[in-house]
């Protein structure tokens, strides 16, 4: 059969669209974003009417995923790490609640953050809610995971989580096709209280998930993806999990290891051949990509017993990605050899685009905001978060969608003035209009500039759930009327524009101002 | 056969469009193919990079480790240098000359250039020029791919 050339990402879109999926749910973030994209576009998942539309952010995306688990549907939920954080309400009761329909929660992490606040561990998060965890070393196990995750998902009527890394999200290779199964039909859990939390039955639910943990582990023990390949050399034993496992094999010409080696992909921890490892081999080498889950669970509070070597003990770096040369590097052997970066190369940071609106708007904003001083501007998660760099110095804070608009809240409620907040329209949507109705409660003397391009361009042109509707939203929550003000951010308009902005800053209450002009890049492909 | 290649430019340079020809040539012909690249907030005006690895057999990594690329192929000369450190001892640097323009610190094109050219393979041309002279400076990805398929592949590595 001919090999489908797929990111990791569209791997796992192409697997869960061939194993009967009926509805994908997410919110774009970099490195997920490509696996709803790829579905948006397959002609099959078009044909089959899959559902398919971005959600307003990752909670409502895995409620919605859950709600067609309840109908007895297969559904996958996508985000990145760091929105899993914002589904985690969801996510850790839908453990509880368990599935009807098979369920995958599809996280992607991004270890060295190439495009990320911060690089948390998703691993952790399948440990804490107790369901068990997949974890794809290639894009082939990416394409085969979602069936197999679907039916785990459905024998223990429990959602699954699956976990990658940008490395894998976005890197190619061929894949092979199976066989398409047909979409479940419509039925309802067979137990009607199953996803009815009251304490008294999320009691019995949170005794039965524990339970069933014996079974999970066993599940993990006789899992096609994970393996135990034996070696002759004892005295070190290698565990590798997920993308770590070819870091290992990469170093080994013909596949010719000496040592023992654990390759994990699914949790929990498949305890049978911890205990062999570890009773076999002198030490213990923990390959794996994120941060030190598996390494610091076999060492344990009191690290007795066998040595155990990783990210813990200094054998591999504390943060960042995994690569072939640190994996080297902790296996003993010699560095390849190889050149210095010359000093003549200069860095190039990434930059706001030639013709972006962002970068009109902040030389406005700091036009305006040049009588108070530096320090007064909380942003958010976007292309506009590049407003930080040089020549722009626009903005003091990005922590996580939403937070410009609390954070400006607060800063006001302590005194600060003006305290303003810059936020996206995309972002807006995601979380930003829960915090402007706590601004409107408390009328706090807050300046929130809704920065509209008309799309989610840093994840690559998603449509905003809020498109055409911004200032009705505003008037809606309560801003009033004349504090709802429309710029267009182009050089002609400078001026105009800076005395808007000076006007809303001197008046003691909410304002909004929306500086509206379309992403240079959409604008391009529109003419 | 195997051949680990580093692509590398600036944001918008088209290096992906590259990597996505030579990746399908590679499944066409029946190749193992891995092909990592950069997504995201890093794209916008940054340097990018993408790891393609080319194999007989299969391909355990997606990242080619330091000192192992066979070629870097660049679409502009200080991004070309950039990656240096993947270059095997005797692995090929190809490169646009043409440099792209977005940072206040960009050093002197003759340092660049020197620096290139010590190195004892490499191949630099100006391919926007070329790109120009054949319709459109957007065409500049395609010309520096036809240049390693004609100056390189055909003239100077036997498989």
């Amino acid at each position: 059969m001919k090999k489908l050339l797929l990111l990791g990402d569209e791997a796992i879109a192409q697997g869960a669209l061939d194993a009967g999926l009926s509805g994908a749910y997410g919110y774009p973030g970099t490195p997920s974003t490509e696996i709803i994209e790829y579905i948006q576009r397959n002609p099959e998942a078009i044909e089959r009417n899959v559902h398919r539309t971005w959600s307003a952010n990752e909670k409502t995306a895995t409620e919605e995923a859950l709600g067609m688990s309840y109908a007895g549907k297969r559904a996958i939920v996508t985000m990145k790490h760091v929105g899993l954080n914002v589904a985690a309400d969801p996510y850790m009761n839908s453990a509880l609640t368990g599935a009807n329909g098979g369920i995958i929660v599809a996280v992607a992490d991004d270890p060295s953050m190439h495009s990320s606040q911060n690089e948390q561990d998703s691993r952790f998060y399948g440990k804490f809610s107790l369901m068990p965890v997949v974890e794809p070393s290639n894009q082939q196990e990416a394409y085969e995971m979602p069936k197999y995750a679907f039916e785990l998902s459905e024998k223990y009527h429990l959602p699954v989580l699956l976990r990658i890394t940008t490395r894998l999200a976005h890197s190619r290779a061929g894949v092979i096709r199976e066989e398409v199964l047909k979409e479940n039909e419509l039925h309802m859990p067979k137990d009607p209280n199953q996803f009815m939390l009251l304490p008294a039955i999320a009691r019995k639910r949170y005794k039965h998930l524990l339970s069933i943990q014996d079974d999970l582990v066993r599940e993990s023990e006789n899992s096609p993806f994970n393996s135990y390949t034996e070696g002759k050399d004892k005295s070190l034993g290698i565990i590798a999990c997920g993308l770590a496992y070819n870091y290992l094999m990469e170093n080994y010409k013909d596949d010719k290891c000496p040592f023992p080696i654990l390759k994990i992909s699914q949790y929990p921890l498949p305890r049978k051949y911890i205990e062999k490892m570890i009773s076999e081999c002198d030490e213990i080498l923990v390959l794996e990509e994120g941060m030190p889950l598996v390494e610091e669970m076999i060492r344990g509070y009191l690290n007795n017993g066998s040595k155990i070597r990783g990210r813990l003990d200094g054998s591999l770096p504390r943060d960042g990605e995994l690569n072939p040369a640190l994996v080297r590097k902790a296996l003993g052997m010699s560095e390849l050899e190889s050149k210095e970066i010359p000093e003549v190369v200069a860095g190039r940071p990434p930059a706001l685009c030639v013709g972006c609106p962002h970068a009109d708007t902040y030389k406005e904003l700091n036009k305006a905001l040049e009588e108070y001083g530096k320090g007064f501007v909380f942003s958010d998660i976007g292309c506009y978060t590049l407003g930080f760099l040089p020549p722009y110095n626009a903005i003091n804070t990005c922590v996580d969608m939403g937070a410009s608009i609390s954070m400006a809240v607060g800063a006001a409620d302590a005194g600060l003035f003006p305290s303003v907040a810059v936020i996206g329209d995309s972002t807006f949507g995601h979380s930003g209009m829960t915090p402007l109705l706590d601004a409107v409660k408390t009328q706090a003397n807050v300046v929130i500039m809704i920065l509209d391009n008309d799309t989610t361009a840093m994840t690559g042109m998603q449509d905003s759930q809020v498109q055409g509707r911004i200032e009705d939203i505003c008037y809606g929550i309560g801003v009033a009327k004349e504090h709802i003000r429309v710029i267009n951010p182009l050089p002609a308009h400078f001026d105009e524009n800076v005395k808007i902005i000076k006007e809303e800053i001197k008046y003691n209450g909410v304002s909004v101002i929306i500086p509206r002009r379309p992403c240079i890049h959409l604008f391009k492909k529109r003419h | 056969m195997k051949k680990d290649i580093i692509l590398a430019g600036v944001g918008g340079q088209g290096i992906l469009t590259i990597a996505t020809i030579i990746g399908y040539a590679a499944i066409e012909s029946g190749l193992y193919l891995k092909q990592a690249e950069v997504h995201g907030m890093s794209q916008r005006g940054g340097d990018v990079q993408s790891h393609l690895r080319i194999s007989a057999k299969e391909i355990y990594s997606d990242l080619i480790p330091q000192g192992a690329a066979d070629l870097i192929i660049s679409v502009e000369p200080m991004e070309a240098l950039r990656y240096l450190p993947y270059l095997s001892e005797n692995g090929w640097l190809i490169t646009n000359t043409q440099p792209y323009l977005n940072i206040p610190d960009y050093p002197e094109y003759e340092k660049l250039m020197n620096e290139i050219k010590s190195l004892p393979h490499n191949i630099a041309l100006d391919a926007d020029k070329i790109a120009k002279e054949l319709g459109s400076s957007r065409f500049m990805n395609m010309v520096v791919l036809g240049a390693v398929k004609i100056l390189l592949c055909d003239k100077m590595i036997k498989p």
